[in-house]
């Protein structure tokens, strides 16, 4: 679905991204983990759009969307939940909500209903401004925005940062029910155990190289990972 | 009793009118936090164009109609040509572009007009309603009904329609609008627009009250801010009261104590409110102090 031909990127003249290549199959969750600094949220920038690149290729479902404004992407089936939540904060819950739905010519009510399903905590609180929610809650905004554009591929960038360890697990439990309804996800993650738990695959970024890649089991038991980010 | 009247009536309809283009101010610099200066020019475009337009022959409305959309065109090129090349550019730099455009404009419009004042005839006739002991021009109730309309109507299309809302959302957190699919670029001309549309209509009812020349919108720019900075910058409610607010001490001013101090009067409460209550009445965002 998703293919990253030696991506690089920077802020002015300091180079983040040094040719990053990397595979997101139809149907997978692949975990991308990695130190602070590591260059895990510019990947993700770059592939939605709003941090420029300066070499490399961008291929989603076969065709090149490296050169594509933002909007263009969101359009194509490629929907970010950033880091930091990022939610319109002076905004009612169901208004960040409806937003997230701008490039579909019809926001649908279906949609809506099952973000409302997956996190009900939003229904109860639609009409409140976003500012108002709690770090979890803003949390579960920012995702469920992000779907409301009915993704192909959906980009989450540190869904867990920042959150109780029981929420996180209600955050990575909805990450694997929308895997089983068919999106894909690119999964950047501080917390490296949890995320490739749940992933089908990983990989491994520092200071703007990929340096493994693997299955998510086999990276969590690579000793070199476990060492790293793992703390073990 | 009846002299306070009368100055209430005449310090609401310019307020109104102040309330306007600080209504303009206020759309901008929520889209873009740019504070556009040339906001004052898009009343005189609005008033010129109707008076040499109409003095061409064509009918009234429609001069008025042309006149718009050459602000809202004008709106358009500004955000096109002067701050959409300087983005990321520094509020203080964008400012100034924008200063820089309003005497551009103005310059075209001493070529394309002329430097004469210029007035058009009252829309419903002159003759002035009685209210309690004091009169009412019928063109002041064109003013303030105006001004009425477009307040609702601006405030129907940010609070109820989605496109509103992604104006609103790209003021919140432009990231995030861009990361859902809104194109910042086109929200941001829409803003311009909305507000040249709204200046340039005020321009056309207050014109056979206060006549109209190319230098005009200096003065409406710089009553419009005071008045946006006294609501609060960023808070549409703010813009109409802070405009009403400038009006009505404006002509207290002016009635009470000398008309030669009636243009001071906004320039005394932007000091006190840049001294005393930097974020205006209604909070707002906080200012940056620059």
């Amino acid at each position: 679905m998703l293919t990253v031909e030696c991506l690089s990127s920077a802020y002015g003249r300091i180079s983040v991204l040094h040719e990053v290549s990397l595979e997101v199959k139809t149907g997978e969750i692949v975990a991308l983990v990695g130190s602070n600094g590591a260059g895990k949220t510019t990947l993700l920038r770059t592939l939605s759009g709003v941090q420029p690149v300066s070499g490399g290729r961008i291929l989603f479902e076969g065709r090149p969307v490296e050169r594509l404004e933002p909007h263009a992407r969101v359009a194509l089936g490629i929907s970010q939940s950033p880091e930091g939540r990022q939610v319109f904060g002076p905004l009612s819950v169901e208004d960040n909500l409806r937003l997230g739905a701008f490039r579909r010519r019809a926001a649908d009510k279906d949609t809506l209903a099952q973000i409302y399903d997956m996190f009900p905590v939003l229904a109860e609180k639609r009409r409140i401004s976003a500012m108002s929610l709690s770090g979890g809650q803003q949390q579960m905004l920012a995702i469920g925005r992000a779907l409301m554009a009915a993704p192909k591929l959906l980009l989450l960038d540190e869904p867990s940062l920042g959150l109780a360890p029981l929420l996180i697990d209600q955050i990575l439990g909805a990450v694997v029910k929308l895997k089983a309804e068919g999106i894909t996800v690119l999964l950047v993650e501080q917390n490296a155990s949890a995320a490739l738990a749940i992933a089908d695959r990983g990989y491994v970024l520092e200071t703007g190289h990929i340096v493994l890649e693997g299955r998510g089991q086999a990276l969590l038991d690579d000793p070199k990972v476990r060492a790293a980010y793992l703390g073990m | 009793m009846a002299e306070f009247l009368q100055l209430v009536f005449s310090g609401l309809t310019v307020g109104a009118v102040y309330a306007l283009v600080a209504l303009g101010f206020t759309l901008i610099y929520n889209a873009s936090d740019v504070i556009n200066f040339a906001q004052g020019d898009f009343v005189m475009i609005g008033g010129m164009g109707t008076v040499f337009l109409a003095a061409a022959g064509i009918a009234l409305p429609l001069a008025a109609l042309i006149a718009i959309v050459g602000a809202v065109i004008v709106g358009l090129l500004l955000h096109k040509l002067a701050i959409e090349p300087a983005r990321g550019a520094s509020p203080v730099a964008l400012i100034m572009i924008t200063i820089g455009a309003s005497i551009f404009i103005k310059g075209i419009a001493q070529l394309v007009f002329d430097k004469q004042f210029h007035s058009l005839p009252a829309f419903s006739g002159d003759t002035p309603i009685a209210v309690g002991g004091a009169t009412i021009l019928p063109q002041s109730l064109w003013v303030m009904g105006v001004a009425l309309a477009l307040f609702v109507a601006l405030y129907l299309f940010l609070e109820k329609t989605l496109l509103g809302k992604a104006l609103l959302a790209t003021a919140a957190n432009r990231l995030a609008a861009r990361l859902v699919g809104i194109n910042v670029t086109i929200i941001l001309a829409l803003a311009f627009g909305v507000s040249a549309a709204i200046g340039a209509i005020a321009g056309v009812v207050v014109t056979p009250i206060t006549l109209t020349r190319y230098d005009v919108g200096t003065l409406f720019a710089l009553k419009g801010f005071a008045a946006a900075m006294v609501g609060g910058m960023g808070n549409p409610l703010g813009a109409v009261v802070g405009g009403l607010l400038i009006g009505l001490l404006e002509a207290f001013g002016a009635g009470y104590i000398s008309s030669t101090y009636k243009d001071a009067v906004a320039f005394v409460v932007i000091l006190l409110v840049l001294f005393f209550l930097p974020r205006g009445l209604f909070g707002g965002r906080s200012v940056e102090r620059v």
